[in-house]
């Protein structure tokens, strides 16, 4: 009985699965069968490893941006961590003080940016989105003080490796991102606190009142952001071998729009770390391929911003006419 | 005393509205005669607001016909029953809380020139309007600075700011004080000398019998009697309000109610909470079902929320003979308490989440293991258990909470408490917008609970439920406790009479 039972629950989550993601993989394909078409080259091994590459660092700031969007809240100000990042790195690099303690420094700075969110979020009760534009601002500055605004070269090899080395015949990046993506996959779908994390979304007060330290999970929520930006902000001045003070200008945007194209909802309570990754893989996509068609920069920028809104329309409709 | 017809304003005949199946108002007839204040007395429910709704416009009737100085009246807007001269001041508050008293009195109908507002012609429309009513109130002062009875007196200002025939107020003194109450009486008395008809919504029977020239009483939706105010006493008139049959069905008791020589285990000593509720105090014995009656507004729900530790409150609370702090529903969690909110929407289920997800949302500690990950099997029992044990129709504990019917949502947030044990179980209107057929599955287990050892705190607004489920009933009033009384024995007058403020 409970084993029927079981099975027919998994089939259950399996149509529900399929059916979640549906939208999104088919909009994927097509877009990939459109490059393939114009470029045959678009589909070869390294040109897809080379869009993996390229969508590393949107990736894992999104895994974090797809946290602080289940709880209903937003981060503007994980491109700046992401240039902050770079900093502290290259400046505990330039200290002597060897790899180790500048990967722990750089993530220990991601995640005090992020709690420093958090905590004015949570414990001054200020929306979110105010707290992070000006945090944005904030952070942005305090790049540009050790240097006065002048980049700052990384020449430690374990640094630049990340960036540039393969392992098992796979860039380090990509494993990098398949790492956090699953880490970050069963953080939210198999442990309590992920479920806490879609509880709160979901309804912030029934949350408080079965007992849920709202507040708690709001700060460390805000801490995964920053550290995952911290991350990405490791692998950024990896593959450029410096820290820009410029480095990760309006990444946060891509961030939304890869949670968002995977089916996250802005309310809250509703998205998973599979649909950001689908979401991450279609900007990718999209990006590389008009590259390779020599589209104009400001043309890209109309075309990613119509396939937001067609694909996210499309995703809402779709789960309106199911619901 | 005689009257003529002359002086009739308006005329309702056989009006019933009825959302769906329900039928919120049966067949509903009324005469307001103009120069007089016609009272309107009915228990919470009885139809009373669905009927200000009908006239003001927000929702058409179903049937039966209004006249309104003869003529057939039908609004189907609100800005319709303004301009046929009917002023409605409802008990929500209907303020734009940024906006100075001033923009809010004249909303709509602002002193402009091509399209720009006069500020000083629309401070001094205010200030004259206001000075006019004896309102002691700043019409440039912004609403979100005024206190709550402040609030509904510009209430009144707004809605008397429309030259009315007909002025409504349902139950303008709920957030008002003794003084703010005269100023209301005040005006209301002038309101009648110059020939206006009003109609009052209230629950207290003070101002009631003070006021009124007319009284109608209705009861489940349906018109009782009409009489003037010289023809019937308090005592009658609450028997004609709650003066029905006890025809509901109880499951019966599965044990016996716990005696005196059993130790209470949980007691409140003088909860108080400024403007809320003050000196509260209770107990409740393990396998006890302690009723709490109150009308709306008598501070009952907000007496549970502090207890829960949602909101701050002064007083002692002993459970198990040990004095606690609880300042937070984790804390109450922790302690062995469950509350059963109000409001199941908001406070209650996680709409967007699968029946198994709500199951086990209070008691997540229990479903954790050592590592902090989720024990999915663990959970899967529990939620199964529930739809068993609690019988909630739904097609899998993967079911969205959000797509389930009213009283299944109901028992999928009654199951999320069980999951937790808890000694002390409260209930705020356990049965609120729930089908009869789950109602009944909702009072058996709260039975069940109760011979398991619970204690239960069951607050409710429905009468016979209270009287029908309860051991002990905790009556209240106002804020304060009216009475605590044995329910053996307790009728509907004299639970209505404590709830009033009628018993001292």
């Amino acid at each position: 009985m409970n084993q029927t039972a079981d099975i027919a629950a998994r089939r259950v989550q399996l149509r529900s699965f399929m059916r979640q993601y549906a939208g999104i993989f088919l909009s994927l394909v097509i877009l990939c069968v459109i490059f393939s078409f114009a470029n045959p080259r678009f589909m070869s091994v390294a040109n897809l490893t080379n869009i993996l590459q390229q969508v590393s660092v949107i990736a894992i700031a999104a895994f974090g941006m797809t946290w602080v969007i289940l709880l209903g809240e937003i981060d503007l100000s994980i491109g700046s961590i992401i240039a902050v990042a770079g900093m502290v790195g290259a400046q505990v690099i330039g200290l002597g003080w060897g790899f180790v303690p500048a990967l722990l420094l750089t993530l220990g700075s991601g995640a005090l940016m992020g709690l420093i969110n958090g905590a004015l979020t949570a414990k001054l009760l200020l929306p979110s989105f105010i707290v992070t534009v000006a945090t944005m601002s904030i952070y942005r500055g305090l790049v540009s003080l050790p240097t006065n605004g002048a980049p700052e070269m990384i020449m430690d090899p374990s640094w630049t490796a990340i960036g540039g080395e393969s392992f098992l015949g796979i860039p380090i990046i990509i494993w990098i991102v398949f790492v956090l993506f699953v880490a970050n996959h069963i953080l939210l779908s198999r442990t309590t606190f992920g479920r806490r994390t879609y509880l709160t979304g979901g309804n912030r007060e029934a949350a408080l009142y079965s007992g849920i330290n709202v507040d708690r999970i709001k700060m460390i929520v805000f801490m995964i952001s920053g550290t995952m930006a911290a991350v990405s902000g490791v692998l950024l001045s990896s593959r450029l071998y410096s820290a820009q003070t410029n480095a990760g200008l309006s990444y946060e945007l891509d961030a939304i729009a890869a949670a968002v194209l995977g089916g996250t909802s802005l309310a809250g309570g509703v998205g998973t770390m599979i649909g950001t990754l689908l979401g991450a893989l279609i900007i990718g996509a999209l990006n590389n391929g008009m590259n390779m068609l020599s589209v104009p920069y400001f043309y890209q920028l109309i075309v990613k911003g119509l396939v937001i809104i067609i694909a996210v329309y499309l995703d809402v409709r779709s789960k309106q006419r199911r619901a | 005393m005689a009257q003529n017809d002359s002086d009739i304003v308006l005329t309702l005949s056989g009006v019933c509205k009825s959302f769906g199946p329900v039928q919120a108002l049966k067949s509903m007839d009324l005469t307001v005669r103009s120069g007089r204040v016609h009272t309107l007395l009915g228990e919470n429910g009885a139809g009373k607001s669905t009927l200000m709704k009908i006239l003001s416009g927000i929702y058409p009737a179903t049937g039966g016909s209004i006249e309104l100085a003869g003529k057939p009246y039908a609004p189907q807007t609100p800005l319709e029953a303004a301009e046929n001269g009917l002023a409605i001041v409802f008990q929500e508050l209907s303020l734009c809380n940024n906006l100075t008293v001033a923009e809010n009195i004249l909303a709509m109908r602002e002193p402009s020139r091509a399209g720009f507002i006069s500020d000083r012609k629309l401070f001094q429309t205010a200030e004259a309007l206001v000075r006019d009513l004896g309102l002691p109130i700043d019409v440039r002062a912004r609403v979100i600075d005024l206190s709550m009875a402040q609030r509904q007196l510009v209430e009144i200002a707004k809605g008397l700011s429309h030259d009315a025939r007909i002025v409504i107020l349902d139950e303008p003194t709920s957030s008002l004080t003794g003084a703010e109450s005269e100023i209301l009486f005040q005006i209301i008395g002038r309101l009648t000398r110059e020939g206006k008809a009003v109609i009052y919504i209230s629950h207290r029977m003070e101002e009631i019998m003070r006021l009124s020239d007319d009284i109608t009483v209705m009861r489940d939706g349906e018109y009782v009697t009409t009489v003037e105010r010289g023809d019937a006493t308090v005592e009658q008139l609450i028997a004609l309000m709650v003066g029905r049959q006890m025809n509901e069905i109880y499951p019966p008791r599965e044990s016996e109610a716990p005696g005196e020589a059993v130790a209470p285990v949980l007691v409140a000593e003088g909860l108080s909470r400024p403007g809320e509720f003050e000196d509260v105090s209770f107990t409740v014995r393990p396998g006890e079902i302690l009723g709490f009656f109150g009308l709306v507004g008598s501070g009952r729900s907000e007496v549970m929320n502090a207890l829960f530790g949602m909101t701050a409150a002064e007083g002692r609370v002993v459970l198990d003979g040990k004095a606690v702090t609880i300042s937070s529903p984790a804390e109450a969690i922790g302690h062995g308490m469950a509350f059963l909110t109000e409001n199941r929407g908001e406070q209650g289920l996680v709409r967007s989440h699968s029946l198994r997800a709500n199951v086990t949302m209070a008691a997540l500690q229990d479903f954790t293991t050592r590592g902090g990950f989720l024990k999915s099997r663990k959970e899967t029992t529990e939620a199964q258990q529930a739809i068993e044990r609690l019988a909630i129709r739904a097609n899998s504990i993967e079911t969205r909470a959000g797509t389930l019917s009213g009283g299944n949502q109901q028992k999928v947030v009654v199951a999320k408490w069980l999951a937790t044990n808890p000694r002390v179980l409260i209930l705020d209107e356990p049965t609120r917008g729930v089908d009869v057929g789950a109602k009944f599955e909702i009072y058996r287990i709260i039975r069940r609970l109760a011979a398991q050892g619970t204690a239960i705190v069951m607050v409710s607004s429905e009468m016979p439920e209270i009287l029908g489920m309860s051991d002990r009933v905790v009556i209240m009033s106002e804020g304060r406790v009216g009475a605590t009384k044995e329910s053996a024995g307790l009728t509907p007058e004299r639970v209505m009479a404590y709830a009033t403020g009628q018993h001292k």
